[in-house]
């Protein structure tokens, strides 16, 4: 507690009311801040502002990842792409909760008999155009596991794959550059 | 050894030393033998580890269960033959060993050996069998064609259901909402508030237990390692161990104090994750940037000290992969002194602020009662007052010479998880000193021999979660005939079950997050 009384004491209190009014934001003085000029919100102009969206920004890529039965050591590297060296989401690529938001599923290990099912579901919860990146040597090919009575081994033997990334685990600049390759091979 | 606390007198005296990395006895009993023995050894609280089963029709005609206990003493081995082959059973351990549950119907389904219990019906729905290969199927009995592949059916799964008025089900999985494995959790609701939840795990089952028999002796270490990819230096250490019991290798004292540093990395990456991840589940965002800038620092360090980021191929029978440089050596103790510098720092802020400790405290309550009657294991236990750490208990090389300090909690809650990582963080930093300090000139591998065949052996390690296992039984010419390995998971998946009773729905990837067990793991 004291650690952080004395901190706040440090600090100021962030949030409290401006003492003084700037003049050019009150709402009674004549000179307003400048807004944009409402425009027509007919499709046309809409579709021409996402143009000029992706002209300025690039473009956007929502990423689905569903463990297909890995050993849980892809997943580690998987949440190293987000933290603040790699920063994957802050340069707008985004991990999504729902197949029906994804552009691209990023799946690990071989896919066990038991989540087969599972992942083809989820697939196809997909909408249309849809990337497939198999994660780690047993999402490329089966790695270490193969194929027995329980795993079918590499992604493919389910699901159609753009890209595999190979590695166990891959390292996050392999990853992202896998992720890079999949995206320029789908736009070329 | 003297098992001095143990009614069952067969057992001091027909228990024959058993190759470990601790004290470890192996015992024969007959039915009523073991059914005593499980009465006898719940009486004085010893810790149950892990149930397994064999096939040994090719050698004798019989099937074996295998079940493993800690005891003051050390580690007991009790073996079950079952000539009965056309319908092979055996006495349940669930009633005195709630753990055992799941595990029992782990062993009819790779098995088909049924557990039987008196005055209670047991469970007979699948755990690991889903719907992947057809029922009366057993994989892991010797006439079964581990390479065989079968189509997945559909099979209906009951789960138990709650009534009441306004009580509904939330299901979620086995895809979950992040960067997770794979399970199913069914919960029974009212409003917000859980009244029941049942998992379903299982998912991730590969057949890893059969592809031990298809390795030899010598590679299967890579295999142990990818068990569960958090625990990978636990599980490769401890198949090692095994094997190096079983084979009388002597590891230079250089390589076992490596091996001791790389699993303090590993305990250290994981606490370091999950301290980031549980500030982040509980709103507060800043904890996962720094969390993860430092475990992201120690995992560029593990480069340069170890060869790799994630350590799966650095434990080697005999030894390690990789000697540590001179200039990792003083990488090392840099790393050693920013971690506890801003780790400390980063803990007066978790301590002090206010949002954060309402989330963690009172949430997710596992209180000691429940822990030491259902048996709970590692960090999971240490939180709820159960004090068992195998560094300190039954100490192996090097953790015979670095007093290991004991780190418990007794709340039971988030907040004592969250407690517990902080503490065991702070002394493997300084067991990591301690190993740097004292490490050995000398080899880093010795030649490891062929085993005999039919050697059994048993080697435990406490991974970050707590006590992994491996039970290894080589065969001829370099063979592996029978490998268990065991995850503590399989103890603490049934208590998060009880944990997060009368907490609400939006508590639960909180409480989830602060269990952080594997699903590989105890998939298998
Ligand atoms: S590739 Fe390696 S790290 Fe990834 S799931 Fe497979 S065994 Fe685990």
């Amino acid at each position: 507690m004291l650690t952080i009384l004395s901190r706040m004491i440090r600090t100021g209190i962030l949030t409290e009311p401006r003492t003084e009014q700037n003049p050019a934001l009150s709402p009674e003085s004549g000179s307003r801040p400048r807004t944009a000029a409402p425009l027509n919100e007919d499709a046309a102009t809409v579709e021409a502002l996402q143009r000029e969206l992706w002209k300025t920004l690039g473009r956007a890529l929502c990423i689905r990842h569903v463990d297909a039965g890995s050993c849980n050591g892809c997943e580690l590297e998987i949440n190293a792409i987000n933290n603040p060296y790699y920063n994957l989401e802050g340069m707008g690529i985004k991990f999504v909760a729902s197949p029906r938001h994804a552009d691209l599923l990023l799946v690990t290990g071989p896919v066990s008999v038991n989540m087969e099912e599972a992942l083809r579901r989820t697939y196809d919860a997909m909408p249309n155009p849809k990337l497939v990146v198999a994660l780690g040597d047993c999402g490329a090919c089966g790695g270490i596991f193969g194929k027995n009575y329980a795993s079918r081994g590499g992604i493919s033997s389910i699901l159609p794959v753009d890209q595999t990334i190979a590695g166990c685990p891959p390292s996050p600049a392999a990853i992202i550059t896998g992720i890079l390759q999949a995206i320029s091979s789908a736009a070329r | 050894m003297n098992f001095a606390s143990l009614n069952s007198a067969k057992l001091a005296s027909s228990g024959k030393t058993l190759p470990s990395n601790i004290a470890a006895t192996h015992a024969i009993l007959d039915r009523a033998e073991w059914q005593r023995a499980i009465g006898d050894l719940r009486a004085i609280d010893a810790v149950f580890l892990s149930l397994w089963g064999a096939d040994d029709f090719d050698r004798d005609g019989s099937f074996s269960i295998y079940a493993a206990f800690l005891l003051a003493e050390g580690a007991l081995v009790l073996q079950h033959k079952i000539t009965d082959v056309i319908a092979p059973s055996y006495p349940s351990l669930a009633r005195a060993f709630p753990a055992a549950a799941r595990m029992e119907r782990a062993v009819y389904d790779l098995f088909g050996i049924v557990s039987v219990s008196v005055g209670h019906e047991s469970d007979q729905r699948g755990w690991l069998r889903h719907a992947g290969w057809p029922e009366g199927l057993y994989p892991l009995r010797r006439s079964f064609d581990g390479a065989q592949q079968y189509p997945v059916q559909s099979e209906p799964y009951e789960f138990v259901q709650v009534e009441g008025n306004g009580v509904h089900e939330i299901a979620v999985g086995p895809v979950h909402a992040g960067t997770i494995e794979p399970g199913h959790f069914r919960f029974s609701v009212v409003g917000e508030k859980v009244l029941r939840l049942e998992e379903r795990l299982g998912y991730t089952h590969k057949g890893t237990a059969k592809l031990f028999e298809s390795l030899t002796q010598t590679e299967a270490h890579r295999l142990a390692a990818r068990l569960s990819g958090d625990s990978a230096v636990a599980f490769s250490w401890a198949y090692c161990a095994a094997l190096e019991a079983i084979t009388a290798t002597a590891v230079p004292l250089r390589a076992s104090s490596l091996r001791a540093l790389a699993l303090e990395h590993e305990r250290i990456a994981n606490h370091l994750g999950d301290l980031g991840a549980l500030g982040n589940d509980a709103g507060f965002a800043l904890g996962l940037t720094h969390f993860s800038r430092l475990k992201e620092d120690l995992l560029r360090v593990n480069v340069a000290a170890f060869g790799a980021r994630y350590l799966l191929d650095y434990i080697v029978p005999g030894g390690v992969a990789v000697d540590l440089s001179k200039t990792a050596h003083a990488l090392l103790e840099e790393q050693y002194r920013t971690l506890a510098h801003e780790v400390a720092g980063l803990r007066a802020i978790y301590d002090d602020h206010g949002g954060l400790q309402d989330r963690f405290r009172e949430a997710g309550r596992l209180t000691p009662e429940l822990a030491q009657d259902l048996g709970a294991m590692g960090l999971i236990a240490r939180a709820s007052g159960v004090a068992h750490d195998l560094r300190i208990d039954h100490p192996w090389a090097p953790y015979d010479v670095l007093a290991t300090q004991l780190i418990t909690q007794s709340d039971g809650d988030v907040a004592a998880r969250v407690q517990v990582r902080f503490d065991d963080l702070s002394e493997s930093l300084r067991l990591c000193q301690t190993l740097l300090n004292t490490l050995a000139t000398g080899p880093i591998q010795a030649e490891v021999a062929v085993a005999n065949s039919d050697q059994l052996g048993i080697a435990l390690i406490e991974g970050w979660r707590g006590p992994v296992m491996i039970a290894l039984e080589c065969g001829a010419h370099n063979s592996i005939r029978r490998c268990h390995a065991h995850d503590p998971s399989w103890q603490n998946w049934p208590l998060l079950e009880y944990a997060i009773l009368g907490n609400i729905v939006p508590d639960f990837p909180l409480i989830n997050k602060s269990f952080n067990l594997s699903y590989s793991g105890q998939d298998g």
